[in-house]
């Protein structure tokens, strides 16, 4: 970099190789953004004495909003001035993360204006991420962000920005409408992503089918997982094609069946579809010939997370079939036991993954007033929760 | 650390403008404060919510969780909102002088 003035030796190291590099892409940005060689030059700090310069947990926000902002601020604001505000803001991405190229030359020109221009395309959670602005810009370009269609997104233990996958707009394979679900659930819920009202963070995801492309299964507090109820719709014709185009349908598609329930003879496959767990695996590997069956809907799952203040946690399931048509209503019914039961037990910062194993699941069920069944299990045909009351 | 001046007397704060040291807070300084949290008059609601978030952080040393707080004062969470627009963490524990609340990012 030409006018690069810092020495960044250790930093440089991660410039090397051919995969992306966040250095490389920080010193591109200091030709038009002034914060980078400062930010760069504190980041080269932290490496060279292993420690984080950030100091924890700063609080600014916008009027009217309890989230959406995360205070930064450099425990070395002297050596590093440019830095010394460094807020993150969080910014609802679209459902599904469809942008048109204006869409993402607004948002990027609002966050030259008022931030570092750096973002983070996108959180862990979803968002859109802003990284690095000063107290005193974040009402300016919370309102830009407004008068541009945007909004912030979640932070602190609210609802957290719920995502969604590509869904029916581009796959095949969506067993509901995802980006409906994700943007209904946001206008629904919009007390609770900006005004936090729980004991810790909340989170939706929202995946068609079960290749699960968003990882709801494993991160998030309510999983939102499509399914299908009848048969595996089969092409045979397409079948024998791609037998004829060599695919050894034996060994890649029937051997690899989780619960071996396809067989092939050579000429005719047969699905046993009683015993199909719905993995997807066949219908992956063979998409013209199979597909998912007609009654589509989803599958409810509750309780996952990922290792912050205890271990990781995967999604239990809470209602194994709901029809696309009714996930709405069933999902707020749901929503409104669960949030009532989390708020009066919750402790502080327990996500309701932690409170589910600490009560024990026949309690929560119990409270939220579902009747245990054999399908909440946290893998498909895994030893289900045994239910058995005093009385029993 | 910064100082604020707020009607000509000086606030020792942090970087957020929170009360370096809780003990100097008296009525007061809600009153000069409730300017920057976007606050024009401190109506009897205000007093409710900042007295109740003193004696909570007095008898327990932190601050009350939100759920505490709306059921304890009877202010559904709106409310608050609509009382301290910048929120209950930010607008009304700095009112009541209670050092910056932690909570996770
Ligand atoms: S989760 Fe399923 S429906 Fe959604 S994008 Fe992935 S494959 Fe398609
Ligand atoms: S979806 Fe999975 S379990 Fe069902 S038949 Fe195909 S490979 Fe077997």
């Amino acid at each position: 970099m030409a006018d690069q003035k810092r020495d960044t030796k250790l930093l440089d190291e991660l410039e090397k190789g051919p995969w992306p590099s966040f250095v490389k892409e920080i010193k591109n940005a200091s030709k038009t953004s002034p914060v980078c060689d400062d930010l760069l030059g504190q980041l080269e700090l932290s490496y060279e004495e292993k420690k984080g310069h950030w100091k924890h947990g700063g609080i600014v926000g916008v009027m009217g909003y309890g989230g959406g902002v995360i205070g930064r601020y450099s425990d070395v604001p002297e050596q590093f001035p440019q830095v010394a505000h460094f807020h993150t803001m969080r910014v609802n991405q679209p459902s599904g993360w469809f942008y048109t190229s204006g869409s993402l030359r607004t948002l990027c020109d609002i966050w030259e204006r008022h931030g570092s221009g750096l973002t983070n395309m996108h959180g862990s959670t979803g968002d859109i991420v802003f990284l690095g602005t000063k107290t005193d810009e974040l009402e300016p370009c919370f309102k830009e962000l407004g008068e541009a269609g945007f909004d912030l997104g979640g932070s602190g233990s609210c609802m957290r920005t719920p995502s969604a996958c590509a869904g029916m707009a581009r796959c095949e394979w969506a067993c509901y409408d995802t980006l409906k679900m994700c943007n209904d659930v946001t206008h629904q819920y919009q007390d609770e992503l900006h005004r936090p009202p729980f004991p810790y963070k909340f989170k939706f995801k929202f995946s068609g089918c079960p290749n699960d492309c968003v990882a709801s299964i494993a991160r998030s507090d309510m999983s939102v997982i499509g399914t299908w109820k009848d048969e595996i719709q089969q092409d045979d014709a397409e079948v024998a094609a791609y037998a004829a185009a060599g695919m050894d349908i034996q060994n890649d598609v029937c051997a690899n069946c989780p619960s071996k329930c396809m067989k092939w003879d050579g000429k005719k496959l047969s699905i046993d579809n009683h015993e199909c767990v719905r993995c997807m695996h066949c219908i992956n590997v063979m998409p013209k010939a199979l597909r998912p069956g007609k009654e589509r809907g989803a599958t409810i799952l509750i309780g996952a997370k990922a290792p912050i203040v205890q271990g990781a946690l995967l999604a239990s399931v809470l209602v194994p079939f709901v029809p696309a048509d009714e996930l709405m209503d069933t999902l707020k019914e749901l929503v409104s036991r669960v949030w009532e039961f989390w708020d009066e037990y919750g402790k502080n910062r327990e996500r309701i993954g932690e409170l589910i194993q600490r009560v024990g699941m026949s309690n929560f069920l119990d409270a939220i007033g579902l009747d245990p069944i054999p399908q909440m299990v946290t893998a498909p045909r895994d030893n289900p929760y045994i239910f058995f009351k005093g009385e029993e | 650390m910064p100082t604020l001046e707020l009607n000509g007397k000086a606030y020792v704060v942090d970087e957020d403008g929170f009360l370096e040291d809780p003990t100097v807070w008296n009525e007061d300084v809600a009153k000069d404060f409730a300017g920057i949290e976007g606050i024009t008059d401190l109506t009897e609601e205000h007093w409710k919510m900042i007295n109740y978030l003193r004696n909570y952080y007095l008898q327990f040393g932190i601050a009350p969780m939100i759920r505490k707080l709306c059921k304890e004062t009877g202010f559904p969470l709106n409310k608050v909102y609509e009382l301290f627009p910048s929120g209950p963490a930010k607008g009304a524990c700095k009112l009541a002088g209670l050092p910056k609340p932690t909570g996770c990012v």
